[in-house]
């Protein structure tokens, strides 16, 4: 087992190496480089910025050096932990990211729980009551739940909340605490908002874990030692628990690879909508204004954090399912 | 008889022809297809059923409600449908458009009418439209911001939406296929290099990465420009799904008696591949192919919605639904949300249609 561990790690190296090349590459990609758009937008504000004075920006941020030399400085910084330099916050990019990184993290990590919290309590009841009025109920729903865009459900929530209930649902903060420093308070309205965001959110992994579970147990549920053992008397309640469900959680276990890729998906389009302070809302503004090494920073932190989460989701199914082969 | 008959069909009907039957017993499956048929065809004629222009603006009718069809009036039934104008006014205090029914305004729709001109297939110049009115105004569902007809801008939106999510799909395919194929029947170094490629594009969330790749697409590129972008980034990064699953399709065929046997009996390599192997597994490319336009649908939704996907003048639901980013908008006017109801019913209908497929790709397995 610690051999299988050892030997993931070490395979994930190559592959952050090379999330790091293609988010480099995501901050090269528009057209001039960002100083020049930088420059035009003091001009806008009517500040005079000279020629000398850009040539002396570039040369700062290396941009008359060969494009690898540059991502090698980036990378050097990056993991000392300075990202770089923000333009559009005019802040070290690390100061912009780090609430909002662990925010974000906040957010997966409570989407991820009531996914699988609802995903698994709602797919036994529509297993082990196939075909009855509820079941119905719960695929129709889950159905929605998958075609309808986390923005959209964002939207009609809002709208809802102000058209009938006079409230505000944006944000994950009241106004009193909002630049507050951390306290006990501020974490308890933390939660108190949270709800809300984590529903959007996990709508459609919640309706995709759903089908799976259903079906996997009705697989499970249509073997003959569950008729057996039914035959011999056993308590329906044990009889479900006892092998069924546990063989049709393995799936389950697999999924969490995909579902934390998607929930930071639909997590970033969420808060765009929600204006909540995490990552989302501050990547788009950044790619918006061109300001490169924030939108870099953020792809770049958002996808480790994806896949530090498929390796823990590889390690948890590894241990779950001995009959999986640690080579 | 009939049952003895049904039989004989099964032992000698095609592949296809087998699927086809297995599909025609999905009830849901079928009329969903139905659906998507309307969508696709009201989408290539959109100029034909939309009764208004949609990018005429008008100050008067900025954000008016939607007008009711009625049959009913003052002296009773109508044999001919009608809508009732609206009166707007100003209210002076918030400064926004008021409407109320004018009772004296009676608009009679009429089918085949003669309304703005357009260019059917973007060929033939004519104006007649399915539905109309002679003179007047028909917003079925409001007016936008400008006074535009909501109703028309998403029969147009749908032509750009739906079209993305169909030619997203076929890059994606030939994508998917090359790139699995070689993958699932070479192996060795090659597999590995495109497995960890595939790798490293799914480890990436998605909407960060779309959202970088398509804020990279310069502001000074034509609509059309910016059209092929969306759908190359939205494409490049969906092949992974599909080219898993070839390559998987691949590796357990590559060892099957019947494979096998072909090989044995002197067919070349590209024999038994097209002849033998792909139409064991095309049904189920087909499936997950049906299943994969809808997410490009509401991929590219969300990217113009955020602002930067596809960007006005062009029409697309996610364009459209760009209106209703303000909540305060969406209070005054909720009818901006309908592109997002076009959205649903769009993704609920090839989610159907997806899965009755997938059921029915395999008709040779027993049971369900």
């Amino acid at each position: 087992m610690a051999k299988f561990i050892i030997k993931r790690m070490i395979n994930i190296i190559p592959l952050l190496i090379l999330i790091s090349i293609i988010s480099f590459a995501i901050i090269q990609l528009p057209p001039g480089d960002f100083i020049s758009s930088y420059i035009a937008r003091l001009q806008q504000m009517g500040e005079m910025v000279g020629p000398e004075q850009a040539e002396q920006l570039r040369n700062r941020y290396g941009l008359d050096q060969p494009v690898y030399v540059q991502y090698l400085k980036w990378m050097k910084g990056v993991l000392t932990g300075d990202f770089g330099f923000s333009f559009d916050w005019q802040q070290p990019v690390s100061e912009v990211i780090g609430e909002r990184l662990a925010l974000t993290l906040v957010l997966t990590l409570s989407t991820t729980i009531f996914v699988w919290i609802v995903g698994f309590l709602i797919g036994l009841y529509s297993a082990t009551h196939q075909y009855s009025i509820g079941d119905y109920i719960v695929t129709f729903f889950g159905f929605i739940g998958l075609a309808t865009p986390n923005f959209m459900l964002a939207l009609i929530l809002m709208w809802i909340a102000y058209a009938y209930f006079g409230q505000n649902v944006g944000g994950l903060f009241s106004p009193e605490y909002l630049s507050a420093p951390w306290s006990i308070g501020r974490v308890i309205d933390l939660i108190k908002h949270l709800w809300i965001p984590v529903i959007i959110t996990g709508t459609a992994g919640t309706a995709g874990l759903i089908r799976i579970f259903r079906a996997n147990l009705l697989d499970e549920l249509g073997k003959p030692y569950v008729a057996t053992a039914r035959a011999k008397g056993l308590s329906e309640l044990k009889l479900i628990f006892k092998y069924p469900v546990r063989i049709a959680l393995i799936p389950f276990v697999a999924t969490v690879g995909w579902t934390l890729p998607k929930l930071i998906s639909s997590a970033t389009i969420t808060s765009v909508v929600l204006s909540l302070p995490t990552a989302g809302p501050v990547l788009l503004r950044a790619l918006q204004n061109q300001d490169m090494f924030l939108a870099g920073s953020f792809i770049l932190l958002l996808s480790v954090l994806t896949v530090v989460g498929t390796l823990i989701s590889d390690i948890l199914l590894a241990w779950v399912d001995p009959r999986i082969s640690y080579n | 008889m009939s049952k003895n008959k049904k039989n004989i069909d099964i032992y000698s009907a095609s592949h296809s022809q087998l699927i086809w039957m297995n599909f025609k017993k999905h009830k849901l499956a079928m009329t969903a297809a139905g659906v998507l048929i309307a969508i696709y065809i009201v989408s290539i004629f959109c100029g034909f059923f939309s009764p208004m222009d949609p990018q005429e603006y008008s100050q008067m009718r900025t954000y008016q409600p939607p007008q009711r069809i009625r049959f009913f009036d003052e002296e009773g039934f109508n044999f001919r449908p009608f809508v009732y104008g609206y009166q707007g006014s100003r209210d002076m205090e918030t400064l926004r458009r008021i409407y109320e029914i004018d009772k004296s305004k009676k608009f009679p729709i009429y089918f085949f009418v003669e309304g703005y001109e357009y260019k059917l297939l973007g060929l033939f110049e004519t104006n007649i439209h399915f539905f109309g009115t002679k003179d007047g105004y028909l917003h079925l569902l409001g007016t936008d911001s400008m006074g535009r007809d909501v109703f028309s801008r998403i029969l147009y939106g749908g032509r750009i939406s739906t079209s993305i999510g169909f030619i997203g799909v076929i890059i994606s395919f030939f994508l998917g296929i090359t790139l699995g194929g070689i993958a699932g029947l070479y192996g060795g170094i090659v597999d590995n290099i495109i497995q960890r490629i595939i790798e490293l594009i799914r480890s990436i969330p998605k909407i960060p990465l779309w959202m970088g790749l398509s804020a990279a697409l310069p502001s000074s590129w034509s609509p059309l420009k910016v059209y092929a972008g969306i759908v190359a980034i939205l494409a490049l990064i969906a092949w992974t799904g599909l080219a898993r699953i070839v390559r998987s399709k691949f590796l357990s065929l590559k060892n099957e008696d019947f494979v096998v046997l072909a090989r044995l009996s002197g067919a070349s390599e590209s024999r038994l591949i097209i002849k033998h192997m792909v139409p064991a597994f095309l049904s189920h490319i087909i499936a997950s192919l049906t299943l994969n336009i809808p997410q490009m649908i509401i991929s590219e939704t969300s990217l113009s919605f955020l602002g930067i996907g596809l960007r006005p003048p062009v029409i697309s639901w996610g364009v459209l639904l760009q209106t209703a980013q303000s909540i305060k908008t969406v209070a005054l006017a909720p009818w901006l949300l309908t592109p997002g109801v076009a959205v649903i019913v769009t993704v609920l209908a090839f989610n159907f249609v997806g899965d009755g497929l997938r059921d029915a790709a395999d008709p040779y397995s027993t049971g369900r």
